[in-house]
């Protein structure tokens, strides 16, 4: 169960404010059935001096959600449009003496109904400038999208760069799996990368080999293979192993590692280095699996 | 005068029974040794561990005692079954499960995937029942493993594991089944079965939390999780957790013979909450298939109210249930088994599953029943998509968000 505050908790328990306003002439709805948490704001501004002369809520989500809408309520009755809209998300948390991180979405809610009623009174056209992401980071709740957009714009290539831009994963740390996961798709998109390997088989390949010339029929490609794994072949003999090609199905090479190989803990390496070779001398980004991965449909 | 807490969330956890708190309790003082000492304070605990064995065997209907190996807990049960069947078996590198999987098998498995493994989920259908057809044509001599719930823990619904798992067997192809829901809910009778490797929980059934098992059916190919010792003969090292195994010794005996009551006075109090939420409120349904569920289930969605909220109010008036909505799980998506079973948002994020025990009493279940209405009411007429007297002309219309 969440730790909520006893202020989240009594405005949960007895909400102010709730329900329909009749006289309402400033409406904001944000959030949909779908995201779990829905809210309509309704308004009723005097017209002469912008004056919020009263406030009504009606939302559709969990506990602090429906705190947050009571507790925006309650703070912008008497206040004028101009002063309503300073108010942040961070004082809808403050005034219920904090949110979980997982909840403090809530509050950004209230903020954006608020805007939004407020542009509905005015006759103005209100567009939301946040999209919200899976979220990654619970200890700072911060979502994919931010990530993955601070990661592009700055060009951050290490777990430890996320955090200092954006505090996800300062925690706990339990999240940085998932920040390496936005860094390697980040990476792969980067013009000049095309299809990356996944880390866990493959090191990843430090830049984009130069593209080739003319694009290799399937028997000079299958050539150009086999000559590059002659070529690591004695090295692996050395250590009582030996490599054979499976098949090749796209940008995927199966191989069959043999003796010492087979089962070797330093499968992995030995195949990201063979891949590095590969992709040299194949002038494309193409990724060495073990025969063992093959589709089974294929 | 404060009511005494209703507890209905035994899906998630139980109560340890006194008899079995009274049964481990020696095996911290007196009886501390080591299984593996030669001296007399090992050998009275080898005697303990023996019986055990022979408890949680007669619950499993199991051939031999020595096909029972304790774990620390089924999600430890369920990787080592998984990986043990990947391992054991090279040349075959795909896994058959389903979408509505504990997250002990659907994370080990998005991991394998990863890995390069191929994994087959099976759907559901709005009922949460499997296509057979489906699966019968995923059978290949590349499947390593067949991995499918006996029953969901969210709505109850009980798998055909036992029919699934015989024709694996013609194929040749090893099944496991995470069986923490069903043990001791319905009867199991595994020397009946082509059942080769099956999960269980203690804590799911009046033991503690920290000790599982997992069937390995004799003869089935294996490799460990955990190496370093002989304990539970090499399959899993590690010294035995004498107390937590002499406790889900006496709890699966208890489970045993409770098992009439489970599926008549406990079934009967469940269909009694069922109908009497579902005959005082409008909008709302219950999930899963409700012909073919376990007995101490129920799961009902309530529409155009979120989940979270009904918990809140229910634990102020000493109730616990669970939710399978967004918000209580800290993601941002409703459960996945109603999101599998294409529960509409409207009702997903408003689903709340009672999970009933022997503990319950009559009283309880009359006093839940008259509590759940008067919430549902208040919090849709905190809901914008509600009206006056039902759900709004058209909600999704009526509330027109600029932003969503």
């Amino acid at each position: 169960m969440w730790e909520y505050s006893d202020k989240v908790r009594e405005h949960f328990f007895n909400p102010r404010n709730s329900g329909p306003l009749e006289e309402a002439n400033g409406i904001g709805d944000v959030g949909s059935i779908q995201c779990g948490d829905a809210l309509r704001l309704m308004l009723k501004v005097e017209p002469e001096t912008e004056v919020i002369q009263d406030a009504h809520f009606q939302t559709f989500g969990c506990g602090s959600a429906i705190a947050s809408s009571s507790a925006l309520t309650e703070i912008i009755k008497g206040m004028t449009l101009d002063e309503a809209l300073k108010v942040s998300n961070q004082d809808i948390a403050d005034y219920l003496d904090g949110l979980p991180p997982e909840k403090m979405h809530c509050s950004v809610m209230g903020r954006e109904a608020l805007q939004a009623a407020i542009a509905n009174y005015r006759g103005e056209e209100w567009s939301d400038d946040h999209e919200e992401g899976a979220l990654v980071c619970k200890c700072f709740a911060i979502d994919a999208v931010m990530i993955e957009d601070v990661v592009k714009a700055n060009n951050l290539n290490t777990v430890e760069e996320v955090t200092f831009y954006t505090k996800a994963g300062g925690g706990c740390a339990a999240c940085h799996e998932g920040i390496e996961e936005i860094l390697a798709k980040v990476k792969a998109e980067r013009p000049g990368m095309g299809e990356t390997s996944p880390p866990a088989v493959c090191p990843a390949t430090p830049e984009a080999p130069k593209p080739p010339t003319k694009k290799l029929s399937i028997v000079e490609k299958i050539k150009l293979i086999e000559e590059v794994l002659e070529s690591v072949r004695p090295m692996l003999q050395r250590d009582h192993g030996d490599v054979e090609l499976a098949d090749v199905q796209g940008k995927k090479i199966y191989v069959h590692l043999k003796g010492a190989c087979s089962g070797c803990m330093m499968e992995a390496a030995t195949l990201g280095g063979i891949q590095q070779k590969m992709i040299e001398s194949l002038g494309e980004l193409v990724q060495v699996l073990p025969a063992s991965h093959m589709p089974v449909e294929a | 005068m404060e009511l005494k807490p209703i507890y209905l969330d035994n899906n998630a956890t139980t109560r340890v029974y006194p008899a079995v708190v009274e049964a481990m309790l020696p095996f911290f003082t007196e009886h501390f040794g080591n299984a593996s000492s030669i001296h007399a304070f090992g050998s009275e605990v080898g005697k303990a561990l023996k019986k055990a064995r022979g408890q949680v065997q007669a619950l499993l209907g199991a051939e031999h005692d020595s096909e029972i190996i304790f774990t620390s807990c089924g999600t430890e049960s369920d990787s080592t079954a998984i990986l043990s069947a990947l391992k054991a078996q090279p040349e075959r590198n795909t896994v058959i499960t389903t979408t509505v999987e504990h997250p002990a098998i659907l994370t080990l498995c998005d991991w394998l995937e990863k890995e390069g493994y191929i994994v087959h989920k099976l759907k559901v259908d709005k009922r949460g029942r499997l296509d057979l057809d489906e699966y019968k044509s995923l059978l290949s001599d590349r499947v390593a493993v067949v991995s499918v719930m006996w029953a969901n823990n969210e709505t109850g619904t009980i798998f055909p594991v036992e029919e699934m798992a015989a024709l694996a067997a013609e194929k040749g192809i090893m099944f496991h089944t995470d069986a923490v829901q069903a043990v001791g809910k319905i009867p199991i009778d595994l020397k009946t079965t082509k059942i080769d490797m099956l999960s269980l929980s203690g804590h799911k059934l009046h033991a503690p939390k920290g000790i599982g098992v997992l069937y390995l059916r004799r003869g089935c190919r294996f490799r460990p999780l955990l190496r370093g010792g002989h304990q539970e003969r090499g399959r899993r090292a590690g010294t035995e957790a004498s107390a937590s195994i002499v406790a889900l010794g006496k709890a699966c005996e208890m489970a045993l013979a409770n098992m009439p009551k489970e599926n008549t006075e406990v079934r009967r109090l469940r269909d009694k909450l069922e109908a009497g939420i579902l005959g005082q409120i409008t909008h709302c349904f219950p999930t899963g298939d409700v012909a073919n569920r376990l007995p101490n289930t129920c799961n009902i969605a309530f529409e155009y109210i979120e989940g979270e909220a009904i918990l809140l109010l229910l634990n102020k008036l000493g109730i616990a249930a669970s939710s399978g909505s967004a918000c209580t799980s800290g993601s941002l998506e409703p459960s996945h088994v109603m999101r599998a079973m294409g529960i509409p948002y409207t009702a997903a994020h408003g689903t709340i599953r009672f999970s009933l025990s022997v503990d319950n009493t009559e009283e309880e279940i009359d006093r839940v029943i008259a509590a759940v209405p008067p919430i549902i009411e208040q919090l849709r007429k905190l809901s914008p998509y509600w009206g006056e007297k039902g759900p709004s002309a058209n909600p999704q219309e009526s509330f027109a968000p600029t932003y969503a």
